[in-house]
């Protein structure tokens, strides 16, 4: 039965999360102007909510899928701000052990925070023309190359490194690698400063003749496929979760724009009347109702594709939905909520303008909104890549 | 708990309409729109089927089937996939059934109700729009006027279905206690009510042109307290117009899909400069943005749909699926011409039909109920 609801002890999970958020409130202002600062691993307020996780182990009778929650939770976790309380032990390079991982990778690396770099100087979202290098060399990977826009390059105690065996061979070519921080040959190279999600941090690595030893390649797999995906359908993989997480990131943005206008206006009695004929309404009225539109469309999506995971079903296309109409709601959503606020809106009084700044992202990373777009048109087409550039 | 998953019984509802849609609809959509005429025999095989009065309950010679604005929206959907403007008459009656099903008493269920329990289409209308060019549910220029036991209405209506041959009506009226959808009441019409006069030469409009559309008059048409739907209770004016804008909505949708699943293999054979145009990035991202807004449309719907279901307050749910699926559904009609060219214009293709479905739709409230 078609449902979109959630049950008490599941409210009772997203009240507490929020209670978590506006804590993180407080500190957000701060570590956005302080752009190079890191934040503590834990913050002083982090014990106060420790028994949020508990919570997740019982989430009563007919509970939402883990998927569905979980990415519910963290669209809500990033209500309050990006940045968190407690510092996360996970991070992207974490979602390609995952992935791509033996069970012994798994276990030794398990616990560590890596960091993904993927992105280079010369390649973005065309992830098959990376130009970074692995030879072998006896027992010892041999890495060469520049990776860009690393996120949390700066914490993370090891970086998954995404390189290519044979640049001839194209994406089959493409393996990922684990490079602890510290090996010779990896440098750290930039902190990059952003236009928002400035407590993320985001940092540049340059490989230079790094070595590391053989079973770091993830999955162990050396062979290069003739045909076929090989270790680049295992990134491509990592996507199909982190899609919907991704925009639901943003998305928390964006519920926080919407609370936060919808208060402000009702404070300065102009309440929303959403019983008002379309000639009646005020501009403003309009716009908040293509603000809600928006946000409630990409949340669906959200469901929609994590729905599916959570059914075991393929979600690949829904995955770039969801990532496409999440970068929609977290441009044009909170934008509409900076119209409604007028001049005051661009002020630091609030975090509103700061909402912007960090949603603006969503449509960028992890596949720019027009990739989505690609990926959606050449699955309802038919077409490969070859087909649909 | 957060679920897009259908019970058995919709399955198999949704089933049994996409083959309805895709047998009884399709091919006849493009005749029936150049004879602005819908076949007899079409309309008595959709009532046979219970598509239009399948919850009237077993009491009132009914089906008994659940009543549910999802299962609703699932049919809507794959119907007006088959074709909006057919669906819009086959459906009509539902606008009438409904609403008595949810605020009829006792005694006005089992006057009215077994009439559409029958083997043939039994025609009704709903009586919504105005001839204003600010027409506002909210706000109805057509008024309902207490006097002592009884009540006087006096308006305008416009866009009325089946205004030729059905026995009733459902006219929708103000209360004159000002706007707002509490403010409506429902009365249930007999055509030969005095003061009651109707133009029985059909509505012409830009689309739906198979779905004979009327105008009434009513002129201190006087009904008694059993005549307003819900007697002393009256109804709740915001269920029935979220009902009527969710199942319109979901028509919308269903339109939509078919727009895309159309333009794709078009887009694919069609060779410009030497290569299928579905191969630029300017006719694939078309594509894509389709089958992304087919989709969020849908939950929309299945969002305000499910609230519907639930009896809490649909009214925010409503209004944000009905504006975006107005917003998208022309879109997506326009897109359609868009990528069949010259193709789209011309009538040997259903683009420039969709196009026209697609505005009239999105411009009315709607006049079926989920």
């Amino acid at each position: 039965m078609v449902d979109f609801t959630i049950n008490e002890k599941e409210q009772a999970i997203i009240d507490e999360i929020h209670k978590e958020g506006l804590v993180c409130r407080k500190y957000a202002r701060y570590y956005d102007v302080n752009e190079t600062e890191i934040p503590p691993e834990a913050f002083p307020e982090a014990k106060d909510f420790d028994h949020i996780d508990a919570m997740f182990l019982d989430r009563g009778e007919d509970a939402c899928g883990a998927t569905v929650f979980g990415i519910l939770a963290l669209m809500h976790r990033n209500w309050g701000d990006h940045l968190g309380l407690r510092l996360p032990v996970r991070a992207l390079g974490n979602s390609s052990l995952d992935a791509a991982g033996t069970p012994e990778q798994k276990e030794k690396w398990g616990n560590t925070v890596l960091a993904m770099a993927n992105t280079e100087p010369g390649c973005g979202s065309d992830s098959k023309a990376i130009e970074t290098t692995a030879v072998l060399d006896g027992e010892e990977w041999v890495l060469n190359g520049e990776k860009i826009f690393v996120t949390t390059g700066i914490r993370a105690e090891g970086v998954v490194v995404w390189a290519t065996l044979d640049k001839s061979a194209g994406r089959p070519g493409i393996k990922a690698f684990v490079v602890m921080k510290g090996t010779p040959g990896m440098e750290m190279s930039k902190k990059e400063k952003k236009l928002g999600i400035r407590v993320s941090d985001t940092a540049a690595f340059v490989l230079k003749n790094c070595r590391i030893p053989r079973e770091n390649l993830l999955g162990l797999n050396e062979e290069i496929k003739k045909k076929g995906g090989g270790s680049f359908k295992g990134l491509m993989k990592t996507f199909n979760l982190s899609r919907p997480a991704t925009a639901a990131i943003g998305l928390g943005n964006v519920m926080a724009a919407r609370d936060f206008v919808l208060e402000a206006l009702e404070k300065e009695g102009v309440p929303v009347d959403w019983e008002a004929g379309p000639h009646k309404r005020s501009a403003i009225q309009q716009k908040l109702i293509d603000m809600e539109a928006e946000l409630e469309v990409a949340i669906l999506a959200t469901h929609r594709s994590s729905w599916l995971a959570d059914q075991g079903k393929s979600n690949n296309l829904e995955a770039s939905i969801s990532k496409s109409k999440g970068g929609d709601a977290c441009r044009v959503s909170v934008k509409l909520a900076l119209e409604v606020l007028g001049a005051l809106g661009m002020t630091e009084d609030q975090l509103v303008e700061k909402w912007f700044r960090d949603a603006r992202i969503t449509d960028i990373y992890e596949g720019t909104g027009e990739i989505q777009k690609l990926i959606i048109a050449r699955q309802i087409l038919g077409y490969t890549a070859a087909d649909l550039q | 708990m957060i679920t897009f998953e259908l019970t058995k019984e919709q399955e198999l509802i949704l089933k049994t309409a996409k083959e309805f849609a895709s047998g009884e609809l399709k091919d006849i959509a493009r005749d029936c729109d150049e004879a602005s005429q819908i076949p007899k025999k079409l309309l008595d095989k959709a009532w046979e089927m219970g598509l239009a009065n399948a919850a009237v309950p077993e009491a009132y010679d009914g089906i008994g089937m659940e009543r549910s604005a999802v299962t609703s929206a699932l049919v809507y959907e794959e119907l007006g996939y088959g074709c909006a403007s057919l669906t819009s008459a086959i459906m009509a009656p539902s606008a009438f059934i409904q609403p008595l099903i949810d605020f009829g008493t006792d005694a006005q269920k089992k006057k009215y109700l077994p009439l559409y329990g029958g083997e043939k289409f039994e025609p009704a209308g709903l009586a919504l729009h105005e001839p204003h060019y600010t027409f506002d549910p909210t706000d109805m220029k057509t008024t309902a006027e207490k006097k002592g036991d009884d009540w006087v209405i006096n308006g305008i209506k416009r866009l009325v279905p089946f205004g030729s041959t059905a026995h009733y009506f459902l006219v929708l009226a103000n209360d004159g206690s000002g706007a707002g959808l509490s403010n409506i009441e429902a009365f249930i019409v007999p055509r030969d009510r005095e003061g009651l006069t109707i133009n029985t030469e059909n509505e012409k409009t830009m689309g739906l042109k198979a779905f004979p559309l009327s105008q009434l008059t009513l002129k201190d048409v006087t009904l008694s307290a059993e005549e307003r739907l819900g007697c002393e209770n009256g109804i709740n004016g915001q269920q029935l117009i979220n009902s009527i804008r969710v199942a319109n909505s979901a028509i919308c949708v269903g339109l939509s899909r078919a727009v895309m699943e159309t333009s794709i293999p078009y887009a694919k054979e069609r060779i410009a400069f030497g290569k299928p145009i579905a191969t630029k990035q300017a006719i694939a991202f078309m594509l894509a943005d389709m089958r992304t807004e087919v989709e969020s449309m849908r939950w929309l719907v299945w969002k305000a749909a499910s609230q519907l279901d639930q009896g809490v307050d649909a009214c925010k749910a409503t209004i944000l699926a009905q504006n975006y699926v107005r917003k998208q559904t022309v879109k997506i009609a326009d897109d359609g011409v868009q990528v069949f060219g010259g193709h789209g214009y011309i009538r040997d293709f259903p683009m420039e039909m969709w196009l026209r479905h697609a505005l009239s739709l999105t411009l009315m409230e709607g006049v079926v109920s989920a």
